[in-house]
């Protein structure tokens, strides 16, 4: 064994300065199915609590609804449990085809390419397509997972000032030379709630010949006045040329993710991209699950109407009681506190209220940007949404942020 | 002829900083370390050096470390020019 005590002491080392750096990550264990109210053990060995959940990715609800379980439950009957197998091996059955075509409609796009998450179609989807005469330009703050497959690919990179659309248009004239550009944007950033403008983005793409991918994670199934995603948003449905999204969010929650677009892009990922090639196919019992979700949000806009109206009254009831949050239409909703300890502090005193949201600061969200992020669900119910809003009052005004602005808050407790 | 680092610090302020950012960006202000230029974006400066003084900076060498200042990145470009 060569993990000697001086190895071990390394990396002891390297734990001791996350700690020693504010940085540290601590446990929190659910004891309940995922939903709006749930069951926490935090921290680790302490009582369990009910609190109401305000920080999941739980969009429209769908995580432990009956119908989805039901439909998870029947494909673990009918078609096992797992594959053993990579897709293109013997890992591709007739559910997961179905799943393809059914986004593929959903989503309005030609073709679809399932992977084991959209952590793995971002990581995959650039490498498959792209290579030294292209180049691929890319909004400043997209997800981490679009960041890692970007440094992956052969083709040179550049970035554009966050949903600056003059600057991304001298990135455009820049790079003219290029056999091809892609653009690469979040549909809605999953830090700051922002939609990207995607018509004006589109158009851009247009002017210059260039093609668009939109991360959609935190946008498929209730952005949009069907749910479609930031692209229905904008009326720009035929002009986006790749979408990459997740089931692990707003559609079910549990896991995987797809590229989806133009068919010859989608077929190179299906010969190409290695997450997809070398990581083994989603389990059937979340495929069926998946199947479901696109049918019930096919079916009806009930649950992202909920979402929107819920989102309307958590947004108009925080201003109502003074707190600073990041403007928007989305179910992302950052309370600005520019201080990562206030951040940390107050995300704790919401805990004890009976609120689980969490602290956001530098290097998840930039320096001097801290803040607690809200995300609403359709699950939530009026009552949650009150107790929410009337926490974040109480514990706001325990800290006496209340009416503060930025300059105001960061005045009483710096960067 | 402007100088180098007027041309790099110049070009960082338009590339990196915001109007409403009120931050106040000299030669020697840290850039990647003090988050003003994250890792990922850094690949903009090195276009940038690279096309406007006709240089080529290898992945060894364009380090955050190397891009942390305007002082630095001037340093670095020249050592490229010759």
């Amino acid at each position: 064994m060569a993990f000697t005590d001086k190895t071990r002491q390394l990396f002891a080392e390297e734990i001791a300065a996350i700690k020693e750096k504010g940085l540290f990550k601590e446990k929190r264990f659910i004891c309940s199915p995922q939903g709006a109210a749930i069951r926490v053990e935090y921290p680790e060995g302490a009582p369990q609590e009910d609190v109401l959940n305000f920080c999941a990715n739980n969009y429209l609800g769908l995580s432990s609804h009956p119908d989805v379980i039901k439909a998870a439950h029947e494909g673990l009957d009918s078609r096992g449990y797992g594959m053993s197998s990579v897709r293109f091996i013997c890992g591709t059955q007739d559910i997961h085809r179905e799943l393809q075509d059914k986004v593929s409609a959903f989503l309005g796009m030609e073709a679809t390419l399932l992977f084991p998450s959209c952590m793995d179609a971002n990581a995959g989807v650039f490498e498959a397509i792209l290579g030294t005469d292209d180049v691929i330009i890319a909004d400043r703050l997209i997800h981490a997972s679009l960041v890692d497959g970007i440094r992956l690919c052969s083709a040179e990179y550049d970035t554009f000032k966050h949903m600056n659309m003059k600057h991304l248009e001298k990135k455009l004239e820049l790079h003219q030379d290029k056999r091809t550009r892609l653009i690469v944007t979040d549909g809605v950033f999953s830090m700051d709630g922002d939609l990207c403008p995607l018509d004006e983005m589109c158009a851009l793409a247009e002017r210059y010949d260039a093609m668009v991918l939109v991360d959609e994670s935190h946008a498929s199934g209730f952005i949009g006045k069907t749910g479609r995603g930031t692209h229905e948003h904008f009326d720009v449905i035929d002009k986006v040329d790749l979408i990459t999204t997740t089931f692990g969010k707003g559609l079910g929650g549990a896991s995987g993710g797809c590229v989806s677009g133009k068919s010859e892009l989608i077929e190179l990922c299906r010969q190409k991209a290695r997450p997809y090639l070398f990581s083994n196919s989603m389990a059937p019992p979340i495929v069926a699950a998946s199947i479901k979700v696109i049918d019930l949000i096919s079916a009806s806009t009930e649950r992202r109407d909920k979402l929107e109206a819920n989102t309307r009254r958590f947004r108009e009831g925080m201003e109502k009681a003074g707190l600073n949050i990041r403007p928007g239409e989305t179910p992302i909703v950052p309370v600005m506190l520019y201080n990562a300890k206030l951040a940390n502090d107050m995300s704790r005193d919401m805990y004890a209220e009976g609120i689980y949201v969490i602290g956001f600061f530098f290097p998840v969200v930039p320096a001097g940007q801290a803040r607690i992020r809200v995300q609403l669900s359709a699950a939530h119910e009026d009552e949650h949404i009150d107790k929410c809003i009337a926490a974040f009052t109480k514990v706001g005004e325990k800290y006496g942020i209340l009416g503060l602005d930025k300059k105001g808050i960061i005045d009483k407790y710096g960067m | 002829m402007a100088e180098m680092k007027d041309v790099v610090l110049e070009y960082v302020i338009d590339e990196y900083v915001d109007e409403d950012d009120d931050l106040e960006v000299g030669v020697d202000s840290p850039l990647i370390s003090s988050g003003i230029v994250d890792s990922f974006s850094m690949v903009s400066l090195k276009i940038f050096l690279e096309k406007k003084y006709d240089i080529k900076l290898p992945d060894d060498e364009a380090t955050p470390d190397a891009f942390d200042t305007v002082t630095k990145i001037v340093e670095l470009v020249k050592k490229h020019q010759g």
